[in-house]
């Protein structure tokens, strides 16, 4: 039997505000523990929460991106539970009432093809504590910096059907978080985190299977693993006869396994109600409307611009402006050297590359966009050709300066001078007559394949540096 | 000196007739003379109240004295007061130190007054006898058989021995109006906003709210003027013009319409009681109000009401206390779920865990929509009943509690009994209403207290129609004779 995977992604993104979102704590990592935890972060008995007004700008901003439905009166539930790093007893979020209504993320795909995916809501809520393991004899110490920072919980619809496409929202949700600048959105980090609901169906079956909850899913690698390795073992239980059970399961990226996790617990009642200490949150439509007009340009949009301005194709668009530094860095390159479509080129295959090799991000590239225009522009007007330029990409990544610079100082420039040129073919041609003669007694048609080898031999004496059109044409002349 | 009004007070100290330490010493002294026969401090403050009267006497002496300044109170020990214990009444917070001030202690310390102490409560504000309190129950000081009320018991006791002129407290479903009609005293429920929650430790969010008590409404006037801030630290403060709530005490009351709801009248209230309050109604009558029948149909719903929602609310809000923090925690607990079970079994009384399992109860899935939500509308209901009243009265008046003080333990086994103690003021937390309990008579010597609700921010009117009361009638100035039993005024007897 073949089967279909049904996808839906709820992901966490942790927001940039400079306060907790209800408290004045700052939010900030990476400090000593409980330094940023104030008497509210705290629980201490008394205190009450203020809504930040900076989260709830934020969150409508997202709801606006993805052209979704702005709840103008949203309210904050508690959602009840004990555990150590949770101190109020109750996690502060959104249930009922959340700030972002249905939406829509369009995710493109490799094949060039586009999907809508759903999105059901989004709500705003409170980061928990962390809670730590190691260096306390047998007892947890309990850290609550993080406990109250702003978090969006994005939660999509089951419209994805392989990893390849929750991989392209995860993506996408991570482009229009970093265009609004409202997260770092750094996976690693923890900044935003990605639970993933699978389940599996025959196909052609329109009715769901059961589907579990994915959780420690963070990187946009693991995302396919996990799925797959998931999918796999459902498929394998169902067809040896057995059932999915609705769980949460663990994903152990060093096993490579997904195992339960609280398959011991009795299903949680966490007794949402809304929280007595907060009013609802009421939005005006002039707010909202000034928040909908000073949008900056998002990926969508970008990337449609890039199409049509650039000529670009929808995916080499799509991969452009999966983040806006890459995009201002490629419309930069493009624009030093008028030639989108090579730039774009440069940017996706020859750059991407060494970028994921020294696992560094565009705004940590040793190589400026200006520099790599120049580059191309040198590549353009001749000065250089596509393979010499490989070189002084090179040399520009290990900072030896501008492309001009390299070119100049390393003698790099192409021979055009077609006496220089011809003294070369004259040679190449003394040393090979018996090609020669092959040549000129072959049919037209296979000639242009046997230039090559005459090409390829000049290109050799020139140590690459002749232009390869000058060469071209002065040896078909001469043969 | 210990019968004084607040304005006496300040006038006895801005003439000189005594100091702020000495006022202060004479009520310390008292407490510590009295207090252990009616045990209505949990922490009795000496040093800090005559270090803060001493200060009070240099700020009188330079003539920049409030009307606060100087006067000794007390705080119900819900409020966290920094460097001082505050434990709510519970083993829980036993040795809280709370690390900062609720936005009530911040304001009586700008204002100069000096708290004498920390009173007395039903645990986390749960009851209404005070007997549910880990630190001993409170002697009404009419009758040291008798409960003094609750939740505020201790304060109203404290007001009423004459062991504090002024006392801080909090209402949820009567906690400062059902004490202060046990205990001859009143006490003032502002509307719900009006005095900021920030540092009242939470026992039901949606209806907590602090409030004065004192011998006259002219003395909760001068109180609550000190109580009452917008605070932005609280979402559920309302940004309202704080007036001048001592201006209009004085304005007659012609014309005044006093609404006189007839379900407050109805089976189990104690016909004496009833006598009593009409007798009250009469003199409203005299002094130029007309009473005006009113219906609050939804009223006899308060009490389900209430006891769906307080304890839903309770139960999230005592998810805090917890072992992990700070507050109680067990010994030598085996492992996480082993210290959460017996740190709260420890920590909370018998009442307080069976409000947080009630309350569990109706917030669980399946339950939820039958009572949580029921609940929620039926409040609805009851705000409603009272805007429609309030179209046609300016004021309503009924009897605070149905009976007079009774015996320790006489309703502790039947919670249902002691709920019902509530079955008048309850009404009035659930819509957001100002209410007041004002002397009115008494029963075999046991204190009758007469009701007031007003419209929303009405505090004013609430206060000059108690205090036109207060001057044709004496009924607030009768004091237990508990409050003279001192070694002094026994000429030395014992």
């Amino acid at each position: 039997m073949s089967w279909e995977t049904v996808i839906g992604l709820e992901i966490h993104v942790q927001l940039k505000t400079k306060s907790k979102i209800f408290s004045g704590s700052a939010v900030d990592f990476g400090q000593d523990p409980n330094t940023n935890a104030s008497a509210i972060d705290l629980a201490m008995p008394g205190t009450l929460p203020v809504v930040n007004a900076e989260a709830m700008r934020m969150a409508t901003r997202f709801g606006l991106a993805i052209d979704a439905t702005i709840n103008q009166k949203s309210v904050f539930e508690r959602k009840n539970y004990f555990y150590p790093d949770l101190p109020k007893g109750y996690q502060t979020t959104q249930l009922a009432e959340p700030i972002v209504g249905p939406g829509i993320v369009t995710i493109q795909l490799e094949n060039g093809t586009s999907k809508d995916v759903r999105i059901h809501h989004a709500h705003l809520e409170e980061d928990a504590g962390k809670s730590l393991h190691e260096d306390f004899h047998g007892m947890s110490g309990i850290d609550l910096n993080r406990a109250g920072t702003p978090l969006i919980e994005i939660v999509s619809e089951p419209d994805m059907r392989t990893p390849e496409e929750a991989i392209a929202f995860l993506r996408q949700i991570h482009a229009i978080i970093t265009y609004l600048d409202i997260s770092d959105g750094e996976m690693s980090q923890g900044s935003m985190r990605c639970d993933a609901n699978v389940s599996v169906r025959p196909m052609g079956q329109e009715e769901l299977g059961t589907r579990t909850e994915l959780k420690n899913i963070n990187s946009f690698r693991f995302v396919e693993r996990a799925i797959n390795v998931e999918v796999e073992r459902q498929i394998d239980l169902i067809e040896d006869g057995g059932k999915v059970v609705q769980e949460t399961r663990l994903y152990d990226a060093d096993k490579n396994e997904t195992r339960s996790m609280r398959s011991k617990e009795v299903a949680n009642d966490y007794r949402y109600f809304p929280c007595p200490d907060l009013l609802p949150v009421v939005l005006s439509d002039e707010f909202v409307q000034a928040e909908r007009e000073s949008l900056p340009e998002l990926p969508v949009a970008k990337q449609a611009r890039f199409v049509n301005e650039h000529g670009l194709s929808a995916y080499d668009a799509s991969v452009l402006t999966q983040n806006r530094e890459t995009a201002d860095y490629f419309e930069t390159a493009a624009k030093t050297c008028g030639d989108s479509k090579l730039a774009a080129n440069w940017v996706t295959v020859e750059l991407a590359a060494l970028l994921n090799k020294n696992d560094l991000g565009i705004s940590d590239c040793p190589i400026s966009a200006e520099n790599l225009g120049q580059m191309i522009q040198r590549i353009k007007d001749g000065s250089i050709s596509g393979k010499i330029a490989k070189t002084v990409f090179e040399a520009m990544w290990n900072g030896e300066g501008s492309a001009d610079e390299i070119i100049e100082a390393k003698g790099l420039k192409q021979v055009s001078d077609s006496g220089a040129i011809e003294a070369m073919v004259d040679e190449v041609l003394a040393a090979n007559s018996q090609q020669v003669d092959n040549y000129r007694n072959a049919a037209p048609d296979k000639q242009p394949k046997m230039l090559g080898f005459f090409v390829g031999q000049v290109m050799k004496i020139s140590k690459g540096q002749a232009n390869p059109g000058e060469v071209n044409r002065i040896l078909k002349e001469k043969l | 000196m210990h019968n004084l009004s607040v304005a006496q007070i300040s006038q006895g100290l801005s003439k000189g007739e005594f100091s702020s330490v000495e006022i202060t010493q004479h009520f310390l002294d008292r407490i510590h003379q009295l207090d252990s026969s009616i045990n209505a401090y949990i922490t009795k403050l000496d040093e800090s109240a005559l270090a803060a009267a001493q200060q009070a006497d240099k700020q009188i002496a330079a003539g920049q004295a409030n009307p606060l300044t100087g006067i000794p109170f007390a705080h119900k020990d819900i409020f966290c007061a920094q460097g001082v214990k505050t434990t709510c009444g519970s083993r829980m917070l036993e040795n809280f130190i709370s690390p900062y001030d609720a936005t009530v202690v911040a304001n009586l310390k700008q204002a100069g007054a000096i708290c004498l102490g920390k009173t007395n409560m039903d645990e986390f504000a749960m009851g209404s006898s005070t007997e549910t309190s880990y630190f001993g129950k409170t002697m009404n000081p009419w009758d040291l058989e008798t409960v003094p009320g609750g939740s505020s018991g201790g304060s109203a006791a404290a007001v009423a021995a004459r062991l504090a002129p002024i006392a801080t407290a909090t209402d949820t479903g009567g906690s400062i109006r059902q004490p202060a009609s046990l205990c001859g005293i009143t006490g003032l429920k502002p509307t719900y906003g009006r005095v900021s929650r920030w540092g009242m430790i939470a026992f039901a969010s949606s209806m907590d709210q602090a409030g004065p008590m004192g011998k006259s409404a002219e003395d909760c006037a001068l109180l609550l003027q000190a109580m009452a801030s917008f605070d932005s630290k609280d979402s559920t403060s309302i940004d309202h013009l704080v007036p001048d709530y001592s201006a209009n005490l004085n304005a007659p009351l012609e014309g005044l319409r006093v609404g006189v709801p007839k379900e407050f009248f109805e089976q189990g209230l104690d016909p004496q009681i009833a006598a009593q309050v009409h007798n009250a109604l009469a003199e409203y009558e005299k002094l130029g109000a007309t009473l005006i029948d009113i219906e609050l149909p939804n009223s006899k719903l308060a009490v389900p009401t209430y006891y769906v929602l307080a304890p839903a609310e309770a139960s999230a809000n005592l998810s805090r206390f917890d072992g992990v923090r700070y507050g109680h925690r067990c010994e030598n607990p085996s492992d996480l779920m082993d210290m959460y079970c017996r740190s709260r079994e420890e920590g909370f009384g018998e009442e307080v865990k069976r409000r947080i399992m009630i309350g569990t109860y109706v917030l669980s899935a399946g339950y939820y929509d039958a009572y949580f939500r029921k609940a929620q509308q039926v409040r609805r209901l009851i705000k409603n009943d009272f805007d429609r009243a309030f179209e046609k009265v300016d004021i309503i008046a009924g009897p605070t509690c149905p009976s007079t003080a009774f015996k320790f333990g006489a309703k502790t086994d039947n919670p249902v009994e002691m709920y019902l103690e509530d079955i008048y003021t309850i009404s009035v937390n659930l819509a957001g209403l100002p209410g007041m309990s004002l002397p009115c008579g008494q029963i075999d010597v046991m204190p009758v207290g007469l009701q007031l609700i007003g419209k929303h921010f009405d505090e004013s009117l609430i206060l000059n129609a108690a205090h036109m009361f207060q001057q044709a009638t004496d009924w607030h100035t009768l004091a237990p004779a508990f409050a003279d039993n001192t070694s002094e005024a026994n000429g030395g007897a014992s």
